[in-house]
């Protein structure tokens, strides 16, 4: 055992020796390899953290939301169903909500307006997300309008910011009370936008959700574990979709890999056949050339990695904006939660690691049965 | 150990239109503890026959026997670990690794058999200063002479404690007066139990005292003297 | 289809593709070299063949590792998947959304060992100067061959099965005692039987192994008792191991203890067992050839050690799952014993 450790030992420090003779080559191939883990690394963990940010926060969302379909499209919901929905055993908690859209000419953006559900606000008092303030330029203490459908326009004062931290989500929110919603909107006091209902045994939902199908024949409810369901496999398919549209800077890649594995300069041809000569076997050749491949791969997965790393999480993914941005005028400014699991790491690992091997199977074991005879003459 | 071949025989490109015989029926006896000298012009086969001896390459037919063990039958990788337990080279060329220091250079030959690293060092160090190179032991070998770097080969070749040393035109690259050097050192070598195989054309080589017995080949022939 | 989307999936699928590609092109030169191998020729064609050879060891070596880490990873992707479907709350879930999910994970261990008894019989040929097992190695190879496609198309039949509409059930249903079927079965037996019959085997491992070390012989029944050691520990930790982990008397699930609300007491226990039956297995599969003459010496040498490390891997598994039953609050005792 301890033979087969000094030995390969003895093998890294030749390796390492070897490759820093060859800085040149060497470098070039640890760049692109290690653009290749930055590429795919971003990716996953943005997309990962993404995907766990929403979880997280969807852990706070009501178990079922209730909304009312005429035609086949989301209405208002009458108030007097929250009265049947009362009646269902298991409902531990409900009440209505009342939000929508509200377009902006002035910026061009869309708001999300909602009532407060735990604050008591003024009726002319509202609370905006970072995202408007900063594209409108208004601060607390500003003075904030809106126009309803009608042509009337709505003034509101700036009471406060939301949090910085949930910016993700809320950065386009307008939170005001419910009778200056319903100003606004016209939405009669008999209506709400759609109903949340809280459920809190787990095994219960699906129950409750049967019942109110059955008792509320025009409403449709929405599952929280639908949607993060569906979040997740959203959150995966767009991954696989960027992996796909990449496929083809991997081929490139394992294409590179191989040529510079075959592509053996005389220098390095005639230091293999000396090694040959002076006793080293084919298989110590070839385990050498494998701790080379090893240190390179090393060496670019941590670069990739790490580089992806600081990427996302310290600049948030400033490389992908313009993707993600697209015609969004609110676009927020946020941090993620750093998050790492081992099947991010495997998955990468043999979505670079692996090809490489894969590609340099062959090259490698082409060298190693050099002939010792040709150094001979 | 005494080596001796049987109508060794070696063929290249067999069965296409550029077929060669560079080794055609040779059966020789090397005796223990002996200076030989294998003498030809280049193409008589010389160096073929020793990379067999030396077992870098098989015969195609034939048998080598080393001592009581045949070597001619046997796979790559043991060929390998023989060579490196029984066989040191020294090549025409030198063929030091560029880049690397020459104790690095010396150490080389024993990396596959992992020995402690201080044990190594010691060794390797013993046979520099053996030679007189203590001096020059972390240069790198592109600064070093022709001679010194001759003498870094020897040491290299010695490095795992051969039986057997096998030189192919050691002095093809040395001037007149370090290559009377180089068979002064073969002489002590050989007083020291080793084995001393060389192949060269070069006059000061097969007439030295040092040499026991000449050799000459020709077109893969052993001459009768 | 969407499904396919998922990296992990597609890396698995990815590593299937290439694993075979590998595996055939290996075959391909086992082929040639099956047909004209002869050691005793010089001739430059057998020295072709022979650094041949090399590359086949390196390319299954590879296959082997591979197979191995796709086998955890398969594992560890559908525990991450368990919330896309409905139903679904661990592993167990996921792979019962179709047929095709059991056989897939089975047919990954059979490859991950059929893989450690191949690499130890490489290992002993190449020690070996005259390379005495080089067509038995290669025939077993062509064996291996296609079973390697088969795993490789029925993952991908899974994984195209893979539909999120289907609800599927969870360990909940699949390994409770009322079910049909041979989960139920396993998870129905009652510890007063499957305790015995675990450490009973493990007992006769254990001794077996010790003959072996002493004697010399009998290294095809100490691997043959692997085996079966191997089957009774996943039928002892189904039945009985994982209640006393879960602290619940009814769940049965092999892989919730995996998670890590439970300290990854699965990996504690899944990664000893099943290095301990592929070295029992490797070790067999070494001690049948010691009358080889050019193999005696290793074999001597190396099979024991084998089976030593094995027999420690083994006791290791069972302090842990002792140590598991013991340290757990739940008492079955007066309900079970």
């Amino acid at each position: 055992m301890m033979t087969f450790l000094r030995k390969q030992g003895y093998l890294l420090d030749f390796t390492l020796s070897s490759l820093l003779r060859r800085k040149g080559k060497n470098l070039g191939l640890l760049l692109v390899y290690a653009l290749i883990v930055f590429m795919l690394a971003s990716v996953m963990l943005f997309t990962h953290a993404l995907r766990k940010e929403a979880g997280l926060v969807l852990q706070g969302a009501p178990e079922i939301i209730v909304q009312r379909m005429v035609a086949g499209r989301h209405a208002m919901i009458p108030a007097d169903y929250l009265e049947s929905i009362g009646k269902v055993r298991g409902v531990s908690g409900k009440r209505g909500r009342l939000w929508g859209y509200f377009y902006d000419p002035a910026v061009g953006a869309n708001y999300t307006v909602m009532v407060a559900p735990d604050r008591e606000l003024a009726v002319n008092e509202v609370v905006i997300g970072r995202g408007i303030s900063r594209t409108r330029g208004i601060g607390i203490g500003d003075y904030f309008s809106l126009r309803s459908d009608d042509g009337k326009t709505f003034v509101f004062q700036v009471g406060a910011l939301l949090d910085a931290e949930s910016e993700l989500f809320n950065a386009d929110l307008v939170l005001m009370s419910g009778k200056a919603f319903r100003k606004l909107t016209g939405i009669s006091e008999g209506q709400f936008t759609d109903i949340v209902l809280e459920v809190r045994n787990p095994r219960e939902v699906g129950k409750v959700a049967e019942k109110l199908a059955a008792k509320l024949p025009d409403t449709r409810p929405i599952l929280r574990d639908e949607i993060l369901r569906t979040y997740d496999s959203l959150f995966a398919w767009r991954q696989g979709i960027v992996f796909v549209l990449l496929a083809g800077s991997l081929l490139a890649f394992v294409i590179f890999a191989w040529d510079k594995a075959s592509g053996l300069s005389a220098e390095e041809k005639r230091e293999i056949g000396i090694l040959k000569a002076v006793g080293w076997e084919t298989g110590d050749v070839l385990r050498m050339k494998f701790w080379e491949g090893a240190v390179i791969s090393f060496s670019a997965f941590v670069i990739g990695y790490v580089a992806a790393y600081l990427h996302v999480f310290y600049s948030s993914a400033v490389l992908f904006e313009p993707v993600l941005k697209g015609w969004s005028v609110l676009y927020p400014q946020f941090s993620l939660v750093p998050f790492v699991d081992g099947l991010q790491l495997a998955t990468l690992f043999f979505f670079t690691v692996f090809p490489y091997i894969v590609a340099t199977i062959i090259p490698i074991w082409q060298t190693s049965i050099t002939d010792p005879d040709a150094v001979m003459r | 150990m005494d080596i001796q071949l049987t109508d060794v025989k070696k063929v290249f490109n067999q069965g296409r239109h550029n077929e060669f015989w560079a080794i055609r029926g040779i059966s020789l006896r090397i005796k223990a503890n002996s200076v030989t000298c294998l003498k030809g012009a280049s193409g008589s086969g010389k160096t073929t026959l020793l990379s067999m001896i030396g077992c870098l390459s098989r015969p195609s037919s034939g048998r080598i026997m080393l001592g009581e063990r045949m070597l001619s039958g046997l796979p790559e990788r043991f060929l390998t670990d023989i060579r490196r337990h029984t066989f040191g080279f020294i090549f025409q060329r030198f063929n030091l690794i560029q880049g690397l220091t020459v104790l690095e250079n010396v150490m080389l030959p024993a990396y596959p058999l992992a020995p402690r690293h201080t044990t190594l060092r010691d060794s390797a160090n013993r046979l520099l200063e053996h030679f007189g190179l203590g001096r020059v032991k972390d240069s790198p070998v592109q600064w070093l002479s022709g001679g010194e770097s001759q003498r870094v080969a020897i040491c290299r070749a010695l490095i795992n404690d051969p039986q057997i040393l096998l030189a192919d035109e050691p002095t093809a690259n040395l001037d007149t007066g370090i290559s009377r050097e180089f068979m002064g050192l073969v002489e002590d070598l050989r007083q020291s139990g080793k084995t001393i195989l060389i192949t060269s054309h070069d006059p000061i080589v097969f007439e030295s005292s040092a040499v026991q017995s000449v050799v000459e080949m020709s077109d893969g022939h052993l001459v009768k003297a | 289809m969407t499904m396919l989307f998922n990296p992990a999936i597609m890396a698995l699928i990815m590593v299937s593709i290439v694993v075979s590609a590998m595996l055939l092109t290996a075959a391909g030169f086992a082929i040639q070299v099956l047909l004209r191998w002869d050691i005793s020729s010089g001739s430059e064609g057998q020295l072709v063949l022979e650094r041949r050879t090399y590359l086949i060891s390196t390319l299954l070596t590879w296959v082997f590792a591979s197979e191995l880490v796709s086998l955890m990873l398969f594992v560890y992707n559908a525990e991450s998947m368990s919330g896309q479907f409905v139903g679904a709350m661990c592993a167990t879930g996921v792979l019962n959304v179709n047929a095709w999910g059991w056989p897939t994970l089975f047919l990954k261990i059979l490859v991950f060992f059929m893989g450690a008894v191949w690499l130890s019989i490489n290992y002993l040929d190449n020690q070996g100067f005259d390379y005495p097992l080089i067509r038995i190695k290669y025939w077993i190879l062509l064996l291996i061959t296609p079973l390697v496609f088969l795993e490789a198309f029925v993952q991908l039949q899974y994984f195209l099965g893979l539909n999120p509409a289907v609800i599927t059930s969870c360990c909940g249903a699949l390994f409770s005692t009322d079910a049909e079927g041979v989960a139920a079965e396993i998870s129905g037996l009652p510890p007063a039987a499957a305790l015995p019959l675990l450490y009973g085997t493990g007992l006769i491992l254990m001794l077996s192994g010790a003959w072996f070390l002493l004697r010399r012989k009998g290294s095809l029944f100490f691997a043959a008792t692997g085996g079966i050691v191997f089957v009774a520990a996943l039928v002892g930790i189904v039945s009985v191991i994982s209640l006393y982990i879960y602290e619940h008397p009814h769940h049965h699930c092999p892989f919730c203890i995996l998670k890590p609300g439970h300290d990854h007491a699965g990996y504690a226990l899944y990664i000893p067992l099943f290095i301990a039956t592929a070295l029992a297995f490797a070790s067999g599969a070494m001690g049948v050839w010691r009358e080889i003459p050019s193999l005696t010496d290793v074999v001597e040498r190396e099979a024991p050690r084998l089976a030593w490390i094995s027999m420690s891997l083994f006791a290791l598994f069972f302090a842990i799952a002792t140590a598991a039953v013991w340290r757990s609050n739940l008492i079955m005792e007066s309900v079970w014993w």
